[in-house]
């Protein structure tokens, strides 16, 4: 089983953005990759674990990017590719094609190729592209929003959920998947996985830019909401407005 | 929770665990009306206490950071949230060996239960330490961790409790009002706040809140990189918090400590990492907390590898993951201090900053009664916020020595070591010449001072063994035998000391005499030429600082100090100047350079370059006088801090090299050499069993117990009298001795020689303890080269301080016959005094 799981490196955005000029400010913010994509890379450590085989991380971004690549070879990836960029934004289309280049190039090596994982989406741009463009590029079957998963006999059976069911696909292998976060817990690196990480090699490749999609002009922030905090009331006469709210969420039944 | 009052006695700002333990501890001491105000939400407003480790190591080499932590693990004790778990500090390497017996030797001094373990007692208690990479482990059962948060909310329920406090958590202060000088209130976003007393308990944003009011606070925020890994199977069945010591791993700067099913491993040994107090996040920008920044992983890659070698049981398992990696900030200061104190800049604004939660309730305690009457129990003379110099107030100097002391957390810190970063700030005018001398200098409040000169290494063929050579290695460290060489010369002949680091002050006015006798324990009604040594008493007693003070004129008195306690002196003085104006303090320290000139010899050299008359008749011991040395006036006060015959020169500093040359060529034909601070302020004053303020002089002793007490009181009143003649009308249950080391030869025959700090102990090993328990230890230790004996002082219980006492000094694990030679201020060398008077 080979498998490429592709992540992107976001700010991790916890606390109040701000931003400069025309980015985000990240004075303050450390980076990650969306939590679909943590469960991609789970997913994959996971399958070469059950089927043996092995697994790649790769990432189009600056070469900072390479903490994301060690992240993810931290929790077990046996390899990591960095499309190293000089950190201007990649519109999803040329993103597509640079990753669809780097693939086809591995396949062309002889490199296998069972599946390619991505996360549903990214968690800054949230465009939903990617994973689709990349699959159309390379003529493979592609199944979007995956949250369970199953290999065997050389096809992949997939699972996404829909209102209370799940709607169950099967594609031969290759196929692109796109990972949707509770798949799976994904772990925490442990020690020795850290070391083991940093002394990997990362294969940097020098993409080409080629883009054609709708490009980013400027970013700004959405009126701030309000965080209001209401009180209920206190002791058990705030019990019935409890109630009521806790219907109206849908948690409890009407 | 509520809205701001108007009105307040004190506000505390800051509600992390050293702003609840302050309002616990005013509440405790009888203040009313006390608010506490913080911006964050509680019970963690998102300083450094949120994310604190929350062990506690009980043994410093410093005593009072070590009274400190004491007092504070009484108090959490008493409050129900600490928990013993014992602590072991493991040595990698043989140096590391060595300063664990150093670390015994402290405990001892200060009463601490503790033991040196092998490695594989180290692994019976800890079953995850890999016993094959430590070479031994010092063992305090003591050491515990504590519930900082849970703490910090019993202490504000307490002082609620007792109806003395309002709690106001989500207010931001946005000012300090100060008028006359003096604090008047806070302003907050929710309301302003009248107040007289305000408190800075602000941790690393303290800086910043200290310079609304015009004041400031120098520390600077630092981070410090901690993991937490689990889940760990060793500790599944872990009942509670912790079940295994605590490990610090010295010699890589690090520790690893059970939290429940967790390890965390903390480090000190990356990079320093400083801020600006102005880039840290706010709480609404900060992803986790304003002192929870992104980890950087590159700083913290060796560190985990180092970590894997010491705990491979647990870090190695490929189950246990990094569940927590934090880049937390903690507050630095430049000299590793908290900060303590009223501020000199602005009275009734006080700071309580750059404390850890080891230590908070303690210092809470003693920063309370500082508040309340003057008069802590526990001395803290070393954390005093007026210690610092305008210099040592620089970014550039905090930022400087923060980031040098960062890596010495865990250090091997010799008790002499100097400081690399930031130095030749302040030099005396006989610098180039002391250069050219090949002067090793050493630092004091800034001044480069020499602690012994390389010219004079051509005197140890002279000496041979008379210079006590040392074949120990660490105290040979920052020593040399040309102490000791240049120490003989003087008493043989003549010595030249740079004295530059002094402080001085002009007291003036006509309210001048009166202020001096009122804070002085010395008579101050004297005629215009006479040098008083004396002591200043707090209202307790206590021993606040110990100076000389010259009457120049009827109404303008010169005072002298030393550099190290300048500044917390000159607080002292001008917070009891006349309120009406009638007399002034001027800080003159940049307009004298001083040079001592002591020995037999001195006479002569000093007689050769001036007309006035210098005849013992004409120039008596304890007089000053106006003298010409050359073309140069200056001022002459024949008194000794080395109890030899001569005079310290006071002169314009742009004069000064013209007064070294001068001198210098005077005193060659009468054996004049350059001696250093080592003789000056370690051979020469123990031989003549002088004490020294922070030494022997503290507020923690009286003048009985030091043997200063004169043989009368004046009848003027003065700060410290009540206490100073009960005092008197006790006999002392303890009294300053100084000690011979009878034979300081080891148990390998190497000679070795004690530094100070060292514990007292009987000839069988047990403590000395005094009839209130408190242990003797040595105060001040140093070559006597004319006696031929290593000195040391040490308090000792009274039913023991007698002449021909044995005793020993336990030193790097071995014992060390003593005896004490002297007990009260007599000098051991020329008792009589004969030389300095003659």
């Amino acid at each position: 089983m080979e498998v490429v799981v592709c992540v992107k490196r976001v700010p991790a955005t916890a606390g109040k953005i701000t931003l400069t000029e025309d980015e985000v400010d990240t004075k303050f913010l450390s980076f990650a990759v969306s939590p679909h994509e943590e469960c991609a890379v789970e997913e994959a450590v996971r399958l070469v674990e059950a089927h043996g085989g092995s697994s790649t991380v790769l990432t189009l971004g600056p070469a900072e990017a390479a903490d994301q690549l060690r992240d993810a070879l931290a929790m077990g990836i046996g390899e990591a590719v960095l499309l190293e960029t000089d950190g201007t934004e990649w519109d999803a289309v040329a993103t597509a094609r640079a990753i669809s280049d780097a693939v086809s190039a591995r396949r062309e090596q002889g490199r296998g190729l069972d599946l390619l994982l991505f996360g549903n989406e990214s968690a800054d741009t949230g465009d939903f592209q990617v994973g689709v463009r990349v699959a159309h590029a390379l003529d493979l079957p592609c199944v979007t929003g995956v949250k369970a998963l199953q290999i065997a006999d050389g096809r992949a059976v997939a699972k996404r959920q829909v209102g209370s069911g799940w709607e169950v696909f099967e594609v031969d292998l290759p196929a692109v998947l796109t990972i949707k976060e509770g798949i799976n817990l994904p772990r925490y690196p442990s020690v020795p996985g850290r070391l083991r990480a940093k002394k990997k090699e990362i294969e940097r490749i020098v993409p080409e830019r080629r883009p054609a999609g709708p490009e980013r002009l400027r970013l700004h922030l959405p009126p701030e909401q309000e965080r209001g905090v209401q009180i209920l009331g206190t002791g058990p006469e705030a019990a019935p407005k409890v109630v009521e709210i806790l219907r109206e969420i849908g948690v409890m039944a009407q | 929770m509520s809205a701001p009052p108007k009105e307040a006695n004190v506000v505390v700002i800051g509600a992390g665990i050293v702003g609840n333990c302050m309002a616990y501890q005013l509440a405790l001491h009888g203040w009313k009306d006390i608010v506490l105000l913080d911006k964050g939400p509680l019970p963690n407003p998102g300083g450094s206490t949120g994310h604190a480790s929350n062990f506690i190591f009980l043994v410093d080499h410093s005593k009072e950071m070590t009274d400190f932590t004491l007092d504070s693990v009484r108090q959490y004790e008493e409050l129900g949230v600490f928990t013993r778990s014992g602590g072991i500090e493991v040595a990698r390497t043989t140096e590391r060996v060595q300063e664990l017996k150093r670390r015994l030797a402290s405990s001892r001094s200060w009463g601490i239960e503790s033991e040196l373990l092998s490695p594989d007692q180290v692994k019976e208690l800890v079953p995850y330490v890999a016993a094959d990479v430590i070479l031994g482990g010092f063992h305090t059962p003591g050491v515990g961790v504590v519930d900082s948060l849970r703490a910090g909310t019993l202490m504000r329920e307490k002082a609620q409790e007792l109806g003395a406090l309002t709690v106001v958590a989500g207010t931001e202060i946005v000012g300090i009002d100060v008028d006359g000088g003096h604090a008047r209130g806070v302003r907050t976003r929710e309301g302003d706040i009248r107040a007289e007393t305000v408190v800075i308990a602000c941790g690393i944003w303290s800086p910043r809140i200290a310079r609304m009011a015009g004041a400031s606070i120098p520390l600077t925020p630092a981070v410090h990189q901690m993991i937490s890994v689990g889940p760990v199977p060793l500790f599944a069945t872990t009942v509670g918090e912790i079940e295994y010591p605590i490990v610090r791993d010295m010699d890589t700067n690090m520790y690893e400590r059970q939290h429940g099913g967790d390890l965390e491993v903390g480090s000190y040994a990356h990079r320093p990492i400083l801020l600006d107090p102005d880039e840290i996040p706010s709480i609404e920008e900060a992803a986790l907390s304003p002192t929870e920044l992104p980890f950087t992983q590159e700083d913290f890659d060796l560190q985990m590898e180092q970590a894997l070698e010491l705990v491979p049981d647990i870090l190695g398992d490929e189950r246990v993951g990094i569940r927590y990696a934090i880049n937390g900030l903690l507050s630095l200061t430049p000299d590793g201090a908290p900060i303590l104190g009223e501020t000199p800049e602005v009275k009734g604004l006080w700071s309580a900053a750059a404390i850890w939660i080891k230590e908070a309730p303690g210092i809470a305690r003693t920063v309370a009664e500082w508040m309340t009457d003057g008069t802590p129990e526990i001395d803290p003379h070393g954390s005093d916020i007026a210690r610092f110099y305008d210099h040592q107030r620089t970014a550039a100097h905090v930022r400087s020595r923060s980031a040098e002391g960062f890596n010495k957390t865990y250090g091997i810190v010799h008790p002499m070591e100097q400081w690399s970063s930031n130095r030749d700030v302040r030099l005396s005018p006989f610098n180039a010449r002391e250069r050219e001398l090949g002067a090793v200098f050493f630092e004091a409040a800034g001044w480069e001072r020499p602690y012994w000169y390389g010219s004079n290494e051509e005197l140890l063929g002279e000496f041979g063994e008379r210079v006590m050579p040392r074949d120990g290695e660490w105290e040979s460290r920052w020593w040399s035998p040309v102490i000791n060489a240049e120490h003989l010369a003087m008493r043989d002949h003549a010595g030249l000391v740079d004295l530059s680091a002094f402080t001085i002050f002009d007291v003036t006015g006509p309210g001048a005499p009166a202020f001096l006798q009122r804070v002085a324990v010395a008579q101050m009604d004297v005629p215009v030429g006479r040098v008083v040594y004396t002591s200043l008493l707090n209202a307790a007693g206590g021993i606040r600082a110990d100076l000389t003070i010259m009457r120049l004129r009827p109404d303008a008195f010169r005072v002298v100090t030393g550099g190290h306690s300048g500044m917390v002196d000159r607080k002292w003085l001008i917070d009891h100047l006349p309120a009406d104006g009638s007399a002034q303090l001027h800080d003159a320290t940049s307009a004298w350079c001083t040079v001592g000139v002591w020995g037999p010899r001195a006479r002569d050299v000093v007689g050769s370059v001036t007309d006035d008359d210098v005849s013992n008749e004409g120039f008596p011991f304890a007089t000053c006088r106006p003298v010409t040395l050359g073309t140069v006036r200056a001022l002459a006060s024949r008194i000794s801090y080395v109890g030899e015959l001569g005079w310290e020169i006071y002169a314009p500093i742009e004069q000064g090299a013209r007064l070294w040359d001068l001198l210098w060529e005077a005193g060659r034909p009468h054996g004049l050499v350059p001696v250093g601070i080592g003789a000056y302020a370690v051979t020469g004053r123990l031989e003549k069993s002088y004490r020294a303020h922070g030494n022997e002089l503290d507020l923690e002793h009286d003048l009985v117990e030091a043997g200063m007490a004169r043989p009368s009181v004046k009848d003027e009143d003065f700060v410290g009298r009540d206490a100073y003649l009960k005092q008197r009308s006790q006999e002392p249950i303890r009294r300053l001795c100084t000690l011979t080391v009878d034979d300081p030869t080891s148990s390998t025959g190497v000679k070795r020689y004690m530094m100070g700090r060292e514990p007292i102990i009987t000839g069988d090993g047990a403590p000395v303890l005094d009839a209130k328990g408190r242990r003797s230890y040595v105060t001040s230790a140093g070559s006597g080269p004319s006696l031929g004996a290593h000195l040391l002082m040490s308090y000792l219980p009274s039913e023991i301080a007698t002449p021909g006492r044995k005793l020993a000094v336990e030193y790097f694990g071995e014992r060390y016959p003593v005896t004490v030679a002297v007990a009260g201020s007599t000098p051991v060398f020329d008792p009589e005094n004969a030389r300095m008077k003659g």
